[in-house]
């Protein structure tokens, strides 16, 4: 019989579990990388009142931004630490919007979604992110910018992302319908549902 | 959450010099669609786990699982399963995963598979699906490969049946006599070897993270719909 050692044995407290550590940085998109032309980008935020909040690319980069330092975790098992990013948090966006509902879809170019849930996008949470390592987000990536939420796994991290929409309830998004959490909580190991 | 089910290992095979395929036993198993993945777990005597993703080469249902897996240079995993597993041994697997890169036989749109290396495996379960069924779907494979000698089933992806065809596409070194000079492949390349726009195909591209980027480019350009298009990468920039 064979014995498996391992090798990495990584006892990082920063690792959740079933993650291992990478260095480089893997790429998983469900479809081409969409090509965004600065001129046409525009994020926007839409309400159950049909109000719209929307921000050109001069528009983004004109408001406070903030450096972002973060642990990332993807659900195929790779964990990237201490990645540098730059980017508006999602308090700075959300400030003049006003909503009762508790959901979010996020809408990417190239038409990925996945949900997300207010409360964990606010108080510091998550960022659209355009620089990543000081350097502008390259498309693979997710650039001209992409939603950054650390704190669940990467797929709800959407690239390209273009629209944020309030929802009434919990609607999955498009690995979500694929079996995948509706959460993704690394911590908590929420993968698959 | 799904949870690990015991496989054991009852068939191996040398695919290429850094290649092997496995086929696992798993009393649980559910069965999988033709392009779904699956995560591979080891565990050490102290406890200490490591767990890896892997494309399905097998389709369907039944209870045996093959995977073909490629020894990459530094990995942890991959090294063990390719030259130390031995046949008798378990491990644990979760799945099948994955609900969008897959084809199902009741798709009769036609289909244009276009692999880089070892992004072979999940294409090899589509064409397995394909023969299964008799779709009468055309389905073709583009298979790029640095040289022949790491081709994985390569007898099996030769004979395919009658509205399947593969073409072999060679980056570094080509078999004498081969009618392209080795190099990447090229926009020409894909409109020369692969179904076009007119066709109206499903296109699954799969591979390196720098070969997927470069291949969605040429297609769009060659004027596919970006939402014709599915894709699975591997590998980081």
């Amino acid at each position: 019989m064979a014995v498996f050692g391992g090798r990495r044995r990584a006892d990082d407290p920063d690792l959740p579990p079933g993650q291992y550590l990478t260095h480089d940085f893997p790429v998983l998109s469900a479809g081409p990388t969409p090509t965004i032309d600065p001129d046409d980008w525009e994020f926007s935020i839409r309400t159950e009142t049909g109000g719209i909040h929307r921000w050109s690319w001069p528009e983004l980069l004109a408001l406070p931004s903030e450096d972002i330092t973060v642990d990332i975790h993807c659900v195929t098992s790779w964990s990237k630490l201490g990645t540098g990013w730059r980017g508006v948090s999602l308090d700075t966006l959300f400030a003049d919007v006003e909503t009762g509902l508790d959901f979010v879809m996020a809408h990417s170019y190239g038409g990925y979604t996945t949900n997300l849930i207010l409360d964990e996008l606010l108080d510091g949470q998550a960022w659209i992110a355009y620089e990543y390592d000081g350097e502008p987000l390259a498309p693979e990536h997710g650039g001209p910018a992409r939603l950054l939420v650390p704190h669940l796994y990467f797929w709800k991290s959407a690239k390209w992302v273009r629209r944020l929409v309030m929802q009434s309830e919990d609607h999955p998004g498009f690995w979500e319908q694929y079996g995948y959490h509706l959460h993704g909580d690394p911590w908590r190991e929420e993968r698959y549902a | 959450m799904r949870g690990w089910l015991t496989a054991t290992l009852v068939a191996a095979h040398r695919l290429t010099a850094t290649a092997r395929g496995l086929t696992f036993s798993v009393p649980d198993w559910p069965g999988s669609d033709a392009g779904q993945h699956l995560d591979l777990r080891l565990t050490a005597p102290d406890g200490y786990q490591a767990v890896r993703s892997y494309s399905i080469a097998s389709v369907g249902p039944g209870s045996e699982v093959e995977l073909a897996v490629e020894r990459l240079p530094d990995g942890e995993v991959s090294p063990f399963l390719v030259d130390e597993l031995e046949l008798g041994d378990g491990v644990e697997l979760r799945g099948p995963l994955g609900g969008w890169f897959v084809w199902r036989p009741g798709d009769t749109r036609p289909v244009q598979l276009i692999a880089g290396g070892s992004g072979v495996v999940p294409f090899v379960a589509m064409m397995r699906s394909h023969a299964r069924a008799g779709s009468a779907a055309p389905m073709r494979l583009l298979y790029s490969l640095r040289t022949p000698e790491g081709a994985y089933f390569r007898d099996e992806l030769s004979q395919p049946g009658p509205h399947v065809t593969t073409t072999y596409h060679y980056t570094r070194a080509a078999p004498p006599g081969w009618s392209r000079a080795a190099g990447r492949l090229t926009a020409e390349d894909l409109e020369r070897a692969t179904l076009p726009p007119s066709d109206g195909p499903l296109t699954y591209i799969c591979g390196p993270t720098g070969f997927v980027e470069a291949i969605t480019a040429a297609l769009t350009t060659l004027g596919h719909s970006p939402d014709t298009i599915r894709t699975e990468r591997f590998g980081g920039t």
